[in-house]
């Protein structure tokens, strides 16, 4: 930077000179072209007929562009963008390794399956009131997190997305709704101060905000307990946004009460950005001083997994029961991370993809059992399965799956999670992950025997006021999904693989580093 | 609220404070202001413009609908970054083009076209929170 | 400069945790601006303290012995205090409309999500 006026500036000192290849578009292009067709839709919003026919083949894109990323970095590992040309750690980079390339796949593929229930579900005032321009806007948040390697930038991402969840809480301002978006408001601002906090300390130890750039200087970094403080600040922050116990108590209160589609979407998606996010953090930035807090990690993970399922039990409203199996699955990953081996944390990601797919899945289907039995009450309903076998079948299949059982997608993660915690020796963690699975299968069997195995109950059978459900829009997404569920059952090799590798990348992150800093950070 | 001082100056004060606005924004590429605090400026004068004469003048005054115009304004910040893919340079970094007029130099950017993106979309978004609070007040 | 800093922050902090333990949601509300405000000059004071120096380099670059004022901090406070002030207006409009429709603004009162009494399970097939 040494030049005076008239001499030329030379730029090389603080600006990226190489042309950017046009393949590392793909890192930004979720959330560009996200933005563009949902502020595309936001000014078409009085035209309801049309919104649909913007948003679904939109997402049909956004599924493309995410499935490109995530070849693009299988083939030529961790890829780098960092805006505006100016040297990383200067300039905000976005940084994709295998985990978010796949989470973003798999987040795309969920919002596609949101977005088509929404043309059935989502009426003309919901849509006037912008369900698709703030779904837009959530995937651009979710994954502008899944994507970004700043650490500050994943802050404003939590905010976006957080923002749009907001809006599409309140699509139908019904009382309950303003009641549970209320508690959800107040509590996620909570926990996003809480990330704040921990990310001005961060920069005040550090005086970088780039995750590649911190990485390198904490492991010179002497003394550990500052980064024990930060690092179990994050796990307070991240545990909050992802529904861990004893910060959960959000997620009961306030996801059974919007419509069931934006349900499915904050089940698949949203507490999945605070696992992704506190894993980022935890292996790529605080490797050692995770391992000092493990066994918090740990006991936080069981006690999650259990009671999360021991409230499904409790519930009477299949939504809510949904919302406890949500946080059970969380107690499951965390469990992943607090091995911390590469076993465990694969299972984690391959968790998190099952679980996303399952619980939109699960939701789409309560919604569709709702309307065919008249509520979501699971002592007032049943006899789907005489009326509607279809709906019926898929969703035992579903049932299958978050439970664990074969041959469906939960069973692989639980079965490497349960081998790796018996090879660390930590049998009772491999004991929480059973019982949670067994307690799980009770809690869904109650739903499967009372809403659909048994005769409808005398009082309910009469009403006409079930819909009839239209085989396109309310079950191709419900298809959809089950079958990505059936595929990782019978065949997980392919995401199995892939998880293997992102858990390589994510434990030893010096390809993660060298694709920001070419020189690996040794200078 | 609604005296008829009030009432009056207000639609002087709105068009004055918007003219700051778009002022405040052009100014902010080397001085302090920008699109942000432009946007601001714009939407409390419509603010300003509700409380003395009602939502719906507002509303008839500004034609699209203040969701649409933050839309618009995203729609303009991410193709102002866009752009700069044909120049093969990554994500957001400005590019500049001097046009030449009347003698002077004018710099056009994507800089520019960003913050004026930026403008729409506080203008839209606080407008319609404001639009909004003030509808329920009247009635 | 850092130490009393400090100790304004520690104050702001107690004092939206004070509020934020009230029943009342306009109390929360005030909670969570003072919360922000506290996160605000935490990171300002974490960025290191500089008076009266713009945060601008000469044009012979960074000369030792000169100082210049940190511009991230002010960067990251921008943008926080932005997304606080959205976050704001909406949990603002927010109350309101719990306020209007709900018919109360404690929040013991609220349990239209979570009704009190519910339907025991069926306990018999």
């Amino acid at each position: 930077m040494a030049t005076s006026d008239k001499e030329p500036v030379d730029l090389s000192v603080a600006m990226v000179t190489d042309p950017a290849p046009l393949a590392d578009w793909l890192v930004i292009a979720p959330l560009v072209f996200g933005m563009i067709v949902g502020s595309l839709l936001l000014m078409v919003r009085k035209d309801t007929r049309l919104q649909p026919y913007i948003a679904i083949p939109g997402l049909v894109v956004l599924v493309v562009i995410a499935a490109a990323l995530l070849a693009h970095v299988v083939i030529s590992g961790p890829v780098t963008m960092t805006m505006g040309r100016w040297l990383p750690p200067f300039g905000i980079s976005f940084t994709v390794d295998i985990l978010g390339a796949l989470l973003t796949l798999t987040a795309a593929i969920a919002a596609l399956a949101g977005g088509i229930y929404g043309a059935g579900d989502v009426n003309n005032s919901g849509r006037r009131y912008g369900f698709y321009p703030f779904l837009f806007l959530m995937m651009v948040g979710v994954s502008g997190a899944f994507l970004t390697g700043d650490i500050f930038n994943l802050y404003v991402w939590f905010e976006v997305l957080l923002i749009a969840s907001f809006g599409l809480l309140i699509l139908g301002s019904e009382r309950g709704q303003i009641d549970g978006a209320t508690k959800y408001a107040f509590l996620n601002l909570v926990a996003t101060t809480f990330f704040l906090i921990a990310t001005g300390y961060l920069y005040g130890i550090f005086g970088t905000l780039n995750m590649a750039d911190i990485a390198i200087k904490a492991k010179t970094m002497e003394e550990k307990a500052p980064l024990v403080t930060l690092l179990s600040l994050y796990f307070l922050a991240f545990g909050m946004k992802a529904a861990a116990f004893p910060v959960n108590f959000w997620l009961p209160a306030s996801y059974h009460t919007p419509r069931v589609v934006v349900s499915a979407l904050f089940a698949g998606l949203l507490t999945k950005v605070g696992v992704y996010a506190f894993m980022r953090v935890a292996f790529v930035l605080f490797p050692a001083e995770r391992d000092i807090l493990g066994w918090v990690i740990a006991s936080i993970a069981a006690v999650t997994m259990i009671l999360g399922a021991m409230g499904a039990l409790a519930q009477t409203d299949f939504r809510r029961l949904l919302g406890y199996l949500v946080i059970s699955g969380i107690g499951i990953m965390f469990a992943g991370i607090a091995l911390a081996s590469p076993d465990g944390v694969s299972a984690t990601i391959f968790y998190a993809v099952h679980s996303m797919i399952v619980m939109t899945a699960l939701y789409l289907a309560s919604g569709l059992a709702a309307r065919a039995s008249g509520g979501f009450s699971i002592a007032g309903s049943g006899g789907i399965y005489t009326t509607h076998p279809f709906l019926a079948a898929v969703t035992l299949i579903l049932f299958f799956a978050v439970s664990g059982l074969p041959p469906f997608s939960g069973l692989w993660p639980k079965v490497i999670l349960v081998k790796a915690s018996l090879d660390v020796g930590a049998w009772w963690l491999a004991g929480a992950v059973l019982l949670s699975g067994f307690l799980t299968t009770i809690a869904v069997g109650r739903v499967w025997v009372l809403s659909y195995w048994r005769p409808a109950p005398a009082g309910t059978g009469d009403e006409q006021d079930a819909e009839n459900l239209n085989p396109l829009i309310d079950y191709a997404p419900l298809v959809l999904l089950t079958a990505i569920v059936v595929a990782l059952g019978v065949f997980p090799q392919q995401v199995l693989e892939l998880s293997q590798t992102g858990t390589e990348q994510l434990l030893n992150p010096i390809d993660y580093i060298r694709s920001v800093f070419p020189s690996g950070g040794e200078q | 609220m609604r005296t008829l001082i009030f009432r009056t100056v207000a639609p002087y004060l709105s068009s004055l404070m918007v003219l700051f606005s778009v002022f405040v924004l052009l100014r902010g590429h080397n001085e302090p202001g920008g699109g942000f605090i432009g946007g601001l400026i714009a939407a409390s004068a419509f603010a300003i413009y509700g409380i003395a004469c009602g939502v719906s003048p507002v509303r008839r005054a500004l034609y699209f609908h203040p969701m649409g115009i933050s839309g618009a304004g995203l729609l303009m910040a991410s193709v102002a970054g866009l752009l700069s893919v044909f120049s093969g340079v990554p994500f957001m970094t400005g590019l500049w083009l001097y046009v030449p007029i009347f003698r002077e130099e004018l710099a056009l950017s994507t800089v520019l076209l960003f913050d004026v993106g930026v403008y729409f979309v506080v203008v839209g978004a606080i407008t319609s929170i404001a639009l909004a609070l003030e509808e329920r007040e009247g009635d | 400069m850092e130490v009393p800093m400090a100790f304004l922050v520690a104050i702001f902090f107690a004092v939206s945790i004070y509020l934020f333990l009230s029943k009342h949601i306009i109390r929360i509300l005030l909670g969570a601006a003072i919360l922000s405000n506290a996160v605000n000059l935490l990171i300002f004071t974490s960025g290191r303290l500089t008076r009266e120096i713009p945060p601008i380099l000469s044009a012979d670059g960074p000369v030792e012995g000169v100082l210049t004022a940190n511009p991230l901090p002010q960067a990251l406070i921008l943008t926080a205090i932005v997304i606080a002030f959205s976050f704001f207006a909406f949990l603002l409009v927010l109350a309101y409309r719990a306020y209007q429709e709900l018919d109360t603004d404690d929040t013991e009162e609220m349990r239209f999500a979570e009704p009190e009494e519910q339907k025991l399970p069926p306990l018999g097939y």
